[in-house]
C-alpha cells in the first residue's frame, strides 16, 4: 500500500520534460525539411543514391544537415586568435580541427560537418516520382496463368472444427426453431462449415530481361549507369505486377545468364556480338515463359558497337523477340562519347520503331540522364500500340 | 543523497551571504541529463519551436556521445533565480555547483549590464520565454506551422542584430525631421525679417517628413517589426519575442569571461571555507573544480582557444589578491568583458597564464605571433564584437518599399559570406514582402550588391 502510494507520488511528480523532448520534436522537423528538399530534387538524388543490392526496399541517400543561415563574415585568408599553453613566438602548428578532431568552440560556431544518411523507402520514392512526373502507369497484359489460390467458397455441413461459421450456424438454429423461446440448443444439422476451393486466378505476370553488354569496351562506369537504370526500371514495373521476374543476361561474343549479384560484377573482354545475347533471351523465353501468359520486357544496355558482320543476325534475333514482347528498350550507355544513338545497335532499334514495334531507345551519358531515360521509356511504353 | 545536498544548500547560502555575496533567492531543481542538454541547446528551459534547434540538438547529442561536454548546471538570473542541476551529479559535484550558482546569482544581481537588461526584459525570464513559446504555439494553431516557420526563419536569423544601447521598448522614429538649423541672428537675418513683415507675415514653414530610418538602424529585429510594409501583427509579435530574448541573452554573452570567472572564484573560495563539508566530498569537488577551470585538454600542450572559466578565474584571483574584494566587487558591478579584459588582463598575468596570439591561415597553418598585449586583448575579444555578428544596418527604405541594408565592412575588416547572406536575405524578403538589397564588399574590396528576390 505504502509502496503504491509512493509510486503514485512519483508519477505525479514526473515533470513534463520527462515525457516530452522539444529537442527531438525540432529534430524531426529538421528531418522533415530534409525530406522535402530531397523530394524536390529527386531525379538528381536517385542518380546518386547508393542502391542496396537485391531485396532491399530502401535506398540510402547521403544528405548534409541543413544550416539555418546568419550573416557571417567571409572566411578570412588570415585571421588572428588567442590561445594558451607552452608556445613561443614563431612556433608553427597545423590546425587540429582541420584534421577532424572537432574542437569545441565557444558557442559551437564552427561545428564540424555532419552528414546524415537518410533512408528512403523505394516505394515512397516511386510514388513521388509518379506524382511528380505524372508518368502514365504501364498497361498490363492480363491473361490466364498457372497461378492457383485457395478461395473461400460456400458452406458445408461437414468440415474442420476451425472452419465452423458460428454466425451462419446460429442462423440455421434460429430458422429451425422458429420463434419458440426454448433455450438455444444446436444440433449437428445446424452447423455450417466454411469451404475452400482451389481456383485459378487471372494473374498479371511479367518477366523483364536485362541484357548487358560486358565486352571490353564497356567500362565500370558504363555498367554502373546501366545498373542504376535497370534498378529504377524494375521498381517501375514492380508497381504494376504482382509477380515480376527478372532475368539477367550478359554477353560478349557469347552469352550467359547470371544471378543479379553476379550480373553486375561480370566483366568480360573481347568483341560484341549482340545476336548471341538476343538468341539466349529467346531460348529462355521458349524454355520458361509462355508469351501468352506473361508480359515480356527486354531492356538492353550496351555502348552500341555491335560488330558489323552481326547486323543481319541481330536483326532477325531481335525480331523474334519483339514479336512476343510487350516492349523492348535499348539504352546506349557510352559515358564520354555522345554519339546519340548513331551506332550499329541504335540503328537496329530505330528500324524497329519505324516499323511500329513497341520499342524505344535512349542514350545515357551520365548519371543525371538516368531519370530522363526512365521517363522516356515509360512514356514511350504508353504510346506504343497494343500488341 | 539528494537530501544530503539539500541540507548543504542552506548552509552554503548562509556562508555565501556572510562572505559578502548579495543575491536573490535561487530555486534549485535537479533534472535529467536529457533535459539539461535541451536547456543548453535552446538557451532557455522552454523556448519557441524551430528546426534550427533540432540541428543544434543533433550536434549536442553527437558531442555527448563523443564524451565532450558534460553539463553540471544551468542558471537563469532573476528574482528568484532558477538553477537546473543534472540529476547525475554526485554529492561533491552538487556542492560545487551550488556554490558556483550562487556566484552567478551574485553577479547577475549586481552587474549593471545584467541589471539593465533584466529591468527591461523581466526578472522572470524563464516564465517570460515560456509565454513566448505559448504565444508562438497559438500562432501555429491559428496560422499554420508553415507560415510561423517562415517568420521564425527570418527572426531567428537576425537574432544577434539588436541594439542594446537603445531601450527594449523604444518608440517609432519621430515622424518629422527636427528643425536643427536655427537661423543665425545676424544683420542680414534682421533685414530679411523686416522684409517679410512688409510682405505680410511669415509663410507657415512646411514641416519636413523624416526619412525612415533617419540614421542607419542596427536593431534589425525592431526595424522590421515596426516598418515592414506588409507584415501581419502576429509576425511582428514573433519578431519582438525573439528580440526580447536576444536582449536577455546579450549580457550573458557579453560578460561570459567575468561571469564564469566570478562564479568559479566563489565556488573555490566557498568550498575552502565550508568546514561542514565532509573531507571526501571536498576533495572530489576540488578535483571537479580543476577539471572545469583547466585551460588545456589533459593530453595536449597547447590550446588554440581560451577557456573563459580559467581566464576569468585567474583574473579575479589576481585582482582580489592585489586590490582586495571591495575593488573587485566594483569592477564586477560596472564592467563587461571588453572593459574587464582590456583593463585587467595585465602583461604579467598574460605571461603567467601562457596566453599567446596566433595567426591562422586558411590552409590550416598557424603561427604564434610576437607578444603584444593590446593585440592579445583584441584577439580574445574579437569573437564578442557586436554580439558576435557582422555589423549590418538598415539604411533606407525606397519608395517602392525596397529595403536597403548595408554592411559596415570597414569596421568588420572584410565582406560578408555571400552565400549565407543571400540565404538570410531570402528569409527576410519573405516577411518584408518587398525586395531586399544588401551592400557589402567582395574579396577585392569593391562594393557588391546582393538582391532578394
Amino acid at each position: 500500500m505504502d509502496a503504491d502510494g509512493e509510486r503514485e507520488a512519483r508519477i505525479v511528480a514526473a515533470k513534463w520534460y520527462e515525457l516530452f523532448s522539444r529537442g527531438a520534436r525540432d529534430w524531426l522537423r529538421h528531418d522533415e525539411k530534409v525530406r522535402e528538399a530531397v523530394r524536390a530534387n529527386l531525379p538528381e538524388i536517385i542518380a546518386g543514391a547508393d542502391l542496396n543490392s537485391e531485396g532491399a526496399r530502401t535506398v540510402r541517400v547521403p544528405v548534409r544537415m541543413l544550416e539555418h543561415h546568419h550573416f557571417r563574415l567571409r572566411r578570412a585568408d588570415e585571421s588572428q586568435g588567442a590561445g594558451q599553453g607552452k608556445a613561443k613566438p614563431g612556433d608553427v602548428f597545423t590546425d587540429p580541427s582541420k584534421e577532424g578532431q572537432g574542437e569545441k568552440g565557444p558557442g559551437g560556431r564552427e561545428e564540424g560537418e555532419v552528414q546524415l544518411l537518410l533512408e528512403f523507402k523505394i516505394d515512397d520514392i516511386v510514388d513521388w516520382l509518379w506524382e511528380e512526373m505524372q508518368l502514365p502507369n504501364l498497361r498490363a497484359r492480363v491473361g490466364p496463368s498457372d497461378e492457383t489460390d485457395w478461395t473461400r467458397e460456400g458452406w458445408d455441413r461437414h468440415g474442420a472444427r476451425s472452419r465452423l461459421d458460428r454466425r451462419r450456424s446460429f442462423k440455421e438454429m434460429v430458422k429451425r426453431r422458429g420463434s419458440s423461446a426454448a433455450t438455444p440448443n444446436f444440433i449437428d444439422e445446424d452447423l455450417r462449415y466454411r469451404q475452400l476451393a482451389r481456383r485459378r486466378q487471372p494473374a498479371v505476370h511479367a518477366v523483364v530481361f536485362f541484357m548487358l553488354d560486358v565486352s571490353g569496351s564497356m567500362s565500370d562506369r558504363d555498367r554502373k549507369l546501366a545498373k542504376t537504370f535497370f534498378f529504377w526500371v524494375v521498381q517501375g514495373l514492380r508497381r504494376e505486377y504482382r509477380s515480376l521476374e527478372t532475368v539477367f543476361v550478359a554477353h560478349t561474343t557469347e552469352a550467359w545468364e547470371f544471378s543479379e549479384p553476379e550480373f553486375f560484377q561480370v566483366s568480360g573482354s573481347g568483341g560484341t556480338v549482340s545476336s548471341t545475347g538476343l538468341r539466349k533471351v529467346r531460348e529462355i523465353i521458349d524454355a520458361r515463359y509462355n508469351p501468352g501468359r506473361s508480359n515480356i520486357y527486354l531492356f538492353y544496355a550496351t555502348d552500341g558497337d555491335n560488330s558489323v558482320s552481326d547486323a543481319a543476325e541481330a536483326r532477325t534475333a531481335l525480331a523474334t523477340i519483339t514479336a512476343d514482347a510487350c516492349f523492348t528498350g535499348y539504352v546506349e550507355v557510352a559515358s564520354g562519347l555522345s554519339r546519340q544513338l548513331a551506332t550499329e545497335t541504335g540503328r537496329l532499334f530505330a528500324e524497329l520503331q519505324a516499323a511500329g514495334c513497341a520499342a524505344g531507345s535512349y542514350a545515357i551519358a551520365d548519371f543525371d540522364a538516368v531519370w530522363d531515360a526512365v521517363r522516356h521509356f515509360f512514356t514511350a511504353e504508353n504510346e506504343a500500340p497494343a500488341p | 543523497m539528494t537530501e544530503d545536498w539539500q541540507g548543504y544548500v542552506r548552509r552554503i547560502e548562509e556562508l555565501a551571504a556572510r562572505s559578502g555575496l548579495k543575491f536573490h533567492p535561487v530555486d534549485f531543481e535537479a533534472v535529467p541529463d536529457s533535459f539539461m542538454m535541451e536547456i543548453a541547446v535552446y538557451g532557455l528551459p522552454v523556448r519557441m519551436p524551430h528546426w534550427s534547434f533540432g540541428v543544434r540538438y543533433i550536434y549536442q547529442l553527437i558531442q555527448r556521445h563523443m564524451g565532450h561536454s558534460r553539463l553540471f548546471e544551468v542558471v537563469f538570473p532573476g528574482n528568484p533565480g532558477h538553477a537546473y542541476l543534472a540529476q547525475s551529479n554526485g554529492l561533491a559535484e552538487n556542492v560545487l555547483v551550488t556554490a558556483h550558482v550562487l556566484g552567478h546569482a551574485d553577479f547577475s544581481r549586481n552587474n549593471l549590464l545584467f541589471r539593465r537588461c533584466q529591468e527591461q526584459v523581466s526578472e522572470r525570464i524563464v516564465e517570460h520565454a515560456a509565454s513566448h513559446a505559448r504565444q508562438i504555439s497559438a500562432a501555429i494553431e491559428a496560422h499554420g506551422a508553415q507560415r510561423v516557420e517562415v517568420a521564425l526563419d527570418a527572426a531567428l536569423a537576425l537574432e544577434q542584430h539588436i541594439d542594446v544601447d537603445q531601450s527594449l521598448r523604444r518608440g517609432r522614429y519621430p515622424e518629422y525631421a527636427a528643425d536643427h538649423k536655427a537661423p543665425a541672428d545676424d544683420a542680414f537675418r534682421k533685414r530679411f525679417a523686416a522684409l517679410e513683415s512688409a510682405a505680410g507675415g511669415t509663410a507657415p514653414e512646411a514641416r519636413k517628413r523624416a526619412p525612415v530610418p533617419p540614421h542607419p538602424e542596427r536593431d534589425l529585429l525592431w526595424f522590421v517589426a515596426n516598418y515592414a510594409p506588409e507584415m501581419e501583427s502576429w509576425e511582428r509579435d514573433i519578431f519582438l519575442a525573439v528580440r526580447e530574448e536576444s536582449f536577455y541573452f546579450y549580457p550573458v554573452f557579453a560578460t561570459q569571461i567575468m561571469n564564469e570567472g566570478w562564479a568559479s572564484y566563489w565556488h573555490a573560495r566557498l568550498l575552502r571555507e565550508a568546514d561542514f563539508i565532509p573531507q571526501q566530498a571536498y576533495v572530489d569537488a576540488i578535483k571537479c573544480h580543476s577539471d572545469v577551470v583547466r585551460p588545456i585538454a589533459a593530453d595536449s600542450q597547447v590550446s588554440l582557444s581560451i577557456n573563459p572559466y580559467h581566464l576569468g578565474f585567474s583574473m579575479w584571483e589576481k585582482i582580489i589578491a592585489t586590490d582586495g574584494l571591495e575593488a573587485a566587487r566594483g569592477i564586477m558591478e560596472q564592467d563587461d568583458d571588453f572593459a574587464f579584459v582590456r583593463n585587467h588582463l595585465t602583461r604579467e598575468l598574460a605571461e603567467e597564464l601562457g596566453l599567446f596570439r596566433y595567426s591562422a591561415r586558411s590552409d590550416g597553418k598557424i603561427t604564434v605571433l610576437e607578444p603584444d598585449l593590446g593585440a592579445l586583448h583584441e584577439a580574445v575579444l574579437a569573437p564578442k564584437y557586436n554580439f558576435g555578428a557582422p555589423i549590418v544596418s538598415a539604411a533606407h527604405v525606397r519608395n517602392d518599399g525596397t529595403l536597403e541594408l548595408t554592411h559596415d565592412s570597414g569596421t568588420d575588416g572584410r565582406g560578408l559570406d555571400l552565400e549565407r547572406s543571400a540565404k538570410v536575405l531570402a528569409y527576410l524578403q519573405r516577411v518584408w514582402r518587398r525586395p531586399v538589397v544588401l551592400t557589402t564588399v567582395n574579396q577585392a574590396g569593391s562594393a557588391l550588391e546582393l538582391n532578394a528576390p
